[in-house]
């Protein structure tokens, strides 16, 4: 069990390109479909857990369902599994990525890859926008985030820590007990 | 071992503090990775074109790569390990009892601030990195902004691109952004 635990992740490790949420249909079609270790209603759950909890969606679905499945042992192999296939690629990339950034028409494509990936960041921003609730607090808060943050003028620890605080004291002061979510 | 403490008591801090996926790591790794030498921004830039277009997630790929060029095997070892720490001690924990943790005052309030927070942070990652690869501006120098065809270009064709085919995988877009760079710097220009 802790090995098909281990080589299960493994293979979702090693099949996801693009990062967490690409992983979310693999996981379903195996935690899901195929090994019956997790429900339908669970799965929710665990992306509800991993959007609320820090770190890579990645590495708390794996520790949850490992957990599920065989306890502590079951998330030590679910997460090694899924952390493997990354380490050993990258190690790799790693190893040959000075020799090839030498290369001067790597330059030139990369030249063009940095666009590319501030448009990529540009979308991700726009994208988790959208899914936010459209509040005065909401509006503040971004712009807080992000003047403090372009222009450097505290830590991000800080920042984050200061957004979650505001966002407890609304919560206490504003927000009726009923109310969910 | 000094240095590899640091490698995962650093990349453990940023594993706490990252909500809302990969992105939202970057300004961390800023403050901490490139201030202490290990990547500088344009190769951060790079790593996340090469961790777009490879298996994994970014946390794991960009621990991985830094700990590796820093101590080795075992400094990307010790980086994973203290990148994955924080959700694997925060999930074991919450695992048991998720409904009275996702329903507490203090979890749904600390959330709430957060959320449009991590946003922000995102959508000043987005403007500070196409000031400075489109028009070679930051605010660390205050130069002058620089208007070149050749990046201003590709940002259109590959922004719109985007925006008109919205489900476009992100390998998609670093490819045509390299080819567009290989072929206006390296043929045109």
């Amino acid at each position: 069990m802790l090995f098909t635990l281990f080589w299960t992740f493994f293979k979702i490790g090693l099949f996801t390109f693009g990062g967490g949420y690409a992983m979310i249909p693999f996981i379903h079609r195996y935690a899901v479909e195929k090994y019956k270790w997790i429900t339908d209603e669970e799965f929710l759950n665990i992306i509800a857990i991993a959007e609320s909890t820090p770190g890579p969606i990645a590495i708390n679905s794996a520790t949850y369902i490992g957990h599920k499945v065989k306890g502590i042992k079951g998330s030590f192999f679910a997460t090694l599994g899924v952390v493997i296939p990354s380490m050993i690629i990258i190690t790799l990339i790693a190893m040959f990525f000075i020799q090839f950034k030498e290369n001067v028409y790597v330059e030139y494509a990369f030249k063009g890859i940095r666009i590319g990936v501030s448009i990529l960041i540009l979308n991700a921003a726009i994208r988790m926008y959208k899914k936010l609730d459209k509040t005065i607090l909401s509006f503040l808060l971004i712009l807080v985030g992000f003047a403090l943050i372009l222009f450097e003028i505290l830590p991000v620890i800080l920042v984050i820590v200061i957004g979650g605080a505001i966002g407890i004291i609304y919560q206490i002061t504003m927000v009726r007990g009923d109310e969910n979510a | 071992m000094l240095e590899l403490l640091d490698l995962l008591w650093t990349f453990f801090k940023i594993g706490l503090f990252t909500f809302g996926g990969g992105y939202a790591m970057i300004p961390l790794i800023t403050e901490s990775v490139v201030a202490k030498g290990w990547l500088e921004t344009s190769q951060l830039i790079d790593f996340i074109a090469i961790s777009e277009s490879t298996p994994g997630p970014f946390a794991i790929n960009i621990a991985t790569f830094v700990g590796f060029n820093q101590a080795g095997i075992l400094g990307s070892i010790f980086a994973t390990l203290g990148v994955v720490l924080p959700s694997f001690i925060i999930i074991v924990i919450v695992a048991k009892a998720f409904s009275k943790f996702a329903t507490n005052k203090f979890v749904l309030g600390f959330l709430r601030g957060v959320k449009p927070v991590v946003v922000g942070i995102i959508f000043s990652v987005a403007v500070s990195f196409i000031l400075q690869n489109v028009f070679s501006f930051s605010f660390k120098e205050l130069g002058d902004f620089i208007f070149k065809w050749s990046t201003i270009i590709i940002f259109i064709v590959v922004f719109a691109m985007t925006r008109i085919w919205k489900k476009i995988h992100p390998i998609f877009i670093v490819l045509v952004s390299g080819i567009m760079g290989l072929i206006i710097y390296g043929l045109i220009l």
